[in-house]
């Protein structure tokens, strides 16, 4: 009762604010009173004080390069943009039918796919508490969809278990709570957990456990209407003579275990998991394509950065046309955003603190391979009867992800072949040609869905290690390395500060990259508005 | 007629794709975040191979993957060793991915194959010194 009492002056309290100070002063309340912690997100930045027509150069068109050129060019600096590919947005990429793109080591694969049929070779998926992303898709018109995360209908598939017959999510699920639901009310009911809990939480704990597993009367997990409810019929409800349901038989609890089936379940419990997700109608590349759009000619393409330099007055930047690779050009601006992926930045002349270098040399990164492939039809809704979402495998392929969009339409599709992050088989993908890589994920994935042998037309494979603008996918920060060289990265240097996924808490995620560069430019402008 | 063509042209790539896999034949692939392939070669051509290439002279982009061949960095068998455990920059650490007997052995290969002939064979306990 105290708690509950505690809890109502909060309330109150909270209302008050609102009322008074409008949602903004609410929201400020909410979070230094414990609620609504999941972003850092404050909303839009405010850079206020004036910058005096300083300038800064910022070297990289990514989401974390364009969220700093758009707020500061808002707050009244000079900005430009170096870029080293010949479009903006750098990580933030859609592959299309006709888009070309060419590999470390000079393979170059032409995407087939049909107009309209995409695969986003980098971030994919938004969680609903990237705030920050979130509210630069709104400002800048990107229409939104969900994301299928948790799709119950699709697979997980252990290829020496259960014949090697994928299993529906729904079934694995409902069977790992019922067999566990059941073990715990039957130790409730022996007695064994009367230390643990009260005789009248025992109670209610049996109740929730019958209602969670799907359990009959007595307790058990067994082939029931109600257990059917979780894990599906062995002949769904129908009409007229032919309407009575069947329940299907639940797998036992050994045969779940050993298949090792259950770590999956993990990919839909995880706070980066959690439904609502998102992705932008017609691809990932719309966000960074907005950006563009509202920075124009500030960006400017095809320019690869070969030193960066600085003293107590500017930065100067050497840069090359990749066009025109002969003729070197310098740019000069008081300050620098820096966003170079560090695999690359490590590589370059730059005046820095040994402190900073030591940061910059410290961070490895992940490899990531994703490979898409178009088929004659949309097998997998037509014949299986899964509407988005992905199926895990501990195939070297891991995942297949199907389409969140166009669903049930008589025509081609395209899937997510493969998505292999970290780990061994991602450089085992990764050494191999792209077509090589086509070919062995549509291998893998027909054991899974036979009818890729007889639907499949072309597919594309990026290997994220041999991106030429990357060289990796994003920072892998070890414990140690993060201890040791996180602060030093993230400080000002000079007149340079560094900012992108690398630079954040949240590695490999968008939301990472962009509030790495509002933190940045909120550190550099108070700087600049001081001296 | 525009239909037809663009079956037909599907029709061979899929040939073209399964023809890559035959030609490359037979595959190791890991099942866990560990490497499994154990012989100098197959870690060199399953792994190394992503960013050294095929004839182990690196490749150029924004950045570079240095060049293995005939690279007097692989004359003192403790700089490769260290590189592959513990990485640096753009090279990942493989520590934790490999055993000692599979980095002396990719090691070991480096040192004798693009051009290097460099003498003296990195043995397992070489590699578990330089870990710590």
């Amino acid at each position: 009762m105290q708690d509950e009492a505690a809890v109502l002056r909060r309330r109150d309290l909270l209302s008050l604010i609102g009322a008074m100070a409008g949602s903004a002063a609410m929201y400020h309340a909410m979070t230094s009173l414990g609620f609504a912690l999941e972003s850092r997100y404050r909303g839009p930045i405010r850079l206020e004080g004036n910058p005096k027509g300083a300038s800064v150069l910022i070297l990289g068109a990514g989401l974390a390069g364009m969220t700093a050129a758009l707020e500061l060019r808002n707050a009244g600096y000079q900005v430009q943009v170096l870029e080293f590919n010949g479009r903006a947005g750098g990580r933030n990429w859609t592959l299309r039918g006709g888009d070309s793109f060419t590999e470390l080591g000079g393979a170059t694969q032409t995407c087939q796919f049909e107009p309209g049929l995409y695969i986003n070779p980098g971030p994919w998926r938004i969680p609903y508490h990237h705030r920050a992303l979130l509210d630069y898709c709104r400002r800048l018109n990107v229409a939104l969809e969900p994301f299928i995360q948790l799709n119950h209908n699709a697979y997980l598939h252990a290829s020496r278990a259960f014949g090697g017959v994928p299993q529906r999510i729904r079934a694995v699920k409902a069977d790992f709570q019922g067999h566990v639901s059941e073990l715990l009310a039957k130790a409730t009911q022996q007695g064994k957990l009367d230390e643990a809990v009260t005789k009248d939480d025992q109670e209610i704990l049996l109740q929730a456990l019958r209602s969670w597993g799907a359990l009959d009367r007595k307790y058990n997990y067994s082939a029931r209407l109600f257990s059917s409810e979780h894990r599906g019929y062995a002949s769904a409800p129908g009409g007229g003579l032919s309407a009575t349901p069947v329940p299907s038989d639940p797998v036992a609890l050994s045969d779940i275990l050993k298949s090792r089936l259950w770590r999956y379940l993990q990919n839909f419990a995880s706070y980066n998991f959690q439904t609502t997700m998102f992705q932008p109608v017609g691809g990932m590349d719309m966000i960074g394509k907005a950006f563009a759009n509202e920075l124009g000619d500030v960006i400017r393409t095809n320019a690869q950065v070969t030193r960066i330099q600085q003293n107590d007055r500017c930065v100067t930047v050497t840069f090359v046309d990749t066009q025109k690779p002969a003729i070197v050009q310098t740019a000069a601006a008081d300050w620098c955003v820096c966003t170079i992926p560090l695999t690359i930045l490590s590589q370059l002349p730059l005046d820095v603190s040994p402190a900073t270098k030591a940061a910059i040399d410290a961070v490895p990164y992940a490899d990531a391979v994703k490979i898409g492939l178009q088929f004659k039809r949309r097998f997998w809704e037509e014949d299986n009867a899964i509407y988005g979402g992905i199926s895990y495998t501990d195939l070297p392929i891991r995942q297949i992800a199907y389409p969140n969009t166009g669903y049930n339409h008589t025509g081609r599709g395209v899937l997510l072949g493969a998505y292999l992050f970290d780990g061994a088989n991602a450089y085992e993908f990764s050494a191999m040609s792209p077509a090589e890589r086509v070919a062995r994920a549509v291998e893998f994935g027909s054991e899974i869905h036979p009818q890729y042998k007889s639907e499949f037309e072309n597919g594309v494979a990026v290997a994220w290690h041999r991106v030429p603008f990357t060289l990796g996918c994003s920072g892998d920060w070890s414990d140690d390395a993060r201890k040791e060289h996180y602060a030093d990265l993230c400080q000002i240097d000079g007149r340079i500060v560094l900012a992108g996924e690398h630079a954040s808490e949240l590695p490999a995620w968008q939301e990472g990259a962009i509030l790495s560069s509002l933190d940045a430019i909120t550190r550099l402008h108070e700087r600049v508005v001081k001296t | 007629m525009r239909l037809r063509f663009a079956i037909g042209l599907s029709a061979s790539l899929a040939l073209i794709a399964s023809a890559a896999a035959a030609q490359e034949g037979q595959r190791t692939f890991s099942s866990g975040y560990r490497f499994v392939e154990m012989s100098g070669e197959e870690l060199y051509n399953n792994v190394c191979r992503a960013c050294h290439m095929i004839d182990g002279k690196g490749a150029t982009g924004a950045g570079t993957y240095p060049s293995l061949a005939a690279n007097p960095n692989l004359e003192a068998p403790g700089y490769p060793v260290t590189m592959v455990i513990h990485g640096r920059r753009a090279m990942p650490p493989f520590g934790d991915m490999m055993n000692d007997a599979q980095i002396a052995a990719v090691v070991n290969y480096l040192r004798t194959h693009f051009g290097n002939h460099y003498t003296g064979v990195v043995t397992e306990q070489d590699v578990s010194d330089a870990r710590h």
